[in-house]
């Protein structure tokens, strides 16, 4: 009884801290360090032997991570019912997008010099690159809809089934890194998050399956 | 102005890489540009190299050596700095990130170390090590490194042609190719325990190509010994080839009949050919082979440079590949 109790407290403090406006101030400012860094690194001549290597695949990283984390928002808040983290899916999720446009600037820029015909005829030769390109295309409508107002003028429900593009998207973008990483017959990294993806999408059938159980 | 970290070199030969007149005619433009704003910015490049030739030198033995003549043994382009060559490496036995190498192979054991060179020769020999260095004159050679991922280096090598040892042994009519066998051994080799590729590390040459002069025995880069994670205590360098088919740490020198199974072509015959020449035509379906980018020179907002047609030296080998469908044979 003291116990579920002090759980219980606890999970209101949580709750409540999470409500707190400063929270979304937080996680913005946390969400921005790994861009501060290679920032900084490249400032520095930080960023090892080949740095434009490290800024594009560091951002990649990124965007499978924040995609990875936008994606767990709905599980975690269900599962622990802490419903205020919905509160900070939409700042995840563009940060998603925000690394996702620093990794193709930074592939465009510095492997490419910005050079539109080279791009264009560089990206459809690669399968891994095309897929990576597909993936930066489907998430411009869900960065460009991602504000109150294009929720209210889509629907709610309009809306939704537009930003479930947001599954094909986490799966191209680990198809690319798998394609990318294949080169080098090296799955590990791949391996960990084909795990985290597939447990995120997963939860979600799961969920979708026992609903029309129900019915 | 801001100073970046000296991780520099100190290179013995560095005047005659570069005719001193050039060199000097180049720093008299940098300070005329100088006085521009964007000038400025230059100059602050230009002497982050001129600090790098001041730094001390590494801290391995010194492998002495003579400036090679051979024809297309000595490149013009600037060297890399020993700090990059010796910290961004592929050499998957110590892992497969590009700072592992670096970070893991303290734990090869360079000594005592045998080379046995065997199959169809008259003359097979299991050398020691310290008998390889001393077969025949050290060499200082300037070579460009291409990598198949896309980027470049330029490494002053010091070793021997290879055909010196080829000598030696006295193949037969039969040995129509040489196989090279890196060391594959989990208790100096991390990486070895992770089945990314097939150990131990097989790479391969058709015989006339292990005869062309250029194909360097490596013992040294920049007036040392190699660094374990450059493939000591001796490897193979093929200039015109991507980097991966130059074996590093050799423990086996193989003389075969038929073409040897090498590692990459096994894991991935479509992407990684036998030949694997450096050809700018010839696109990895990962990476465009059209253009590369060398470590440490061009600037993170420069343009890639163009490749050429093997790395360079086709006055040198292109002969050996006359008549052959380069697209065909990749």
């Amino acid at each position: 009884m003291g116990r579920s109790a002090a759980v219980a407290g606890i999970g209101a403090t949580i709750q409540r801290l999470l409500l707190r406006p400063a929270a979304k101030a937080v996680l913005f400012a946390t969400c921005l360090l790994p861009f501060a860094w290679l920032f900084y690194g490249a400032w520095a001549d930080r960023l090892g032997a080949n740095p434009a290597e490290t800024l594009i695949r560091n951002t990649g990283d990124w965007v499978l991570r924040f995609l990875c984390l936008t994606l767990a928002v709905t599980p975690l808040r269900q599962l622990s019912g802490w419903h205020a983290l919905a509160r900070f899916r939409r700042m995840l999720g563009l940060f998603s997008f925000f690394y996702l446009v620093l990794h193709f600037l930074s592939y465009a820029w510095l492997d490419m010099g910005f050079d539109l015909d080279a791009i264009v005829r560089d990206i459809p030769k690669r399968p891994f690159a095309l897929v990576g390109f597909a993936a930066f295309l489907l998430m411009l409508p869900l960065a460009a809809t991602s504000f109150n107002r294009a929720i209210k003028a889509l629907g709610a429900v309009r809306w939704q089934a537009l930003h479930r593009l947001v599954y094909a998207i986490v799966l191209l973008g680990l198809l690319h890194f798998f394609w990318m990483r294949s080169a080098k017959h090296d799955f590990g990294e791949v391996a960990v998050y084909a795990v985290v993806i597939a447990l995120l999408l997963g939860w979600r059938l799961g969920k979708a399956w026992i609903a029309r159980r129900a019915h | 102005m801001h100073f970046r970290p000296d991780r520099g070199f100190t290179h013995l030969a560095s005047s005659e890489i570069t005719p001193r007149a050039a060199y000097a005619q180049r720093r008299d433009l940098l300070k005329v540009l100088g006085t521009g704003i964007a000038g400025a910015a230059l100059a602050a490049w230009a002497q982050r190299d001129a600090l790098a030739q001041a730094a001390p030198p590494g801290k391995l033995a010194a492998l002495p050596a003579v400036r090679s003549n051979l024809p297309g043994a000595i490149v013009m382009d600037k060297p890399t700095r020993l700090a990059d060559i010796t910290s961004y490496n592929n050499f998957y036995e110590f892992g497969t990130g590009k700072a592992d190498p670096a970070q893991n192979a303290h734990t090869l054991q360079t000594r005592p170390w045998t080379v046995a060179v065997e199959g169809e020769v008259k003359k097979p020999k299991v050398y020691d090590i310290e008998e390889l260095l001393r077969l025949a004159p050290q060499e200082e050679r300037i070579y460009r490194l291409r990598c198949v991922e896309g980027w470049s280096m330029v490494v002053p090598w010091i070793g021997y042609s290879l055909s010196e040892l080829i000598r030696r042994v006295e193949p037969t009519g039969n040995a129509k190719y040489v196989e090279f066998v890196t060391l594959a051994d989990s208790k100096q080799m991390p990486g070895v325990r992770w089945r990314v590729l097939d150990w131990p590390y097989v790479e391969g040459l058709r015989i006339d190509e292990a005869m062309n002069p250029l194909a360097l025995l490596a013992f040294g880069l920049y007036g040392e010994v190699l660094a374990n994670q450059n493939g000591a205590p001796v490897r193979m360098v093929v200039p015109w080839k991507y980097g991966f088919k130059s074996a590093k740490s050799i423990v086996r020198i193989r003389f075969v009949d038929k073409q040897p199974a090498t590692s990459w072509e096994k894991a991935a015959p479509s992407e990684y050919g036998f030949y694997s020449n450096v050809n700018p035509g010839v696109d990895h379906p990962r990476w465009s082979q059209a253009t590369e980018r060398r470590i440490g020179e061009d600037g993170l907002f420069a343009r890639r440079r163009q490749t050429l047609m093997f790395n360079g030296y086709e006055a040198q080998v292109g002969q050996m590949y006359a008549g052959m469908d380069l697209k065909k044979f990749y």
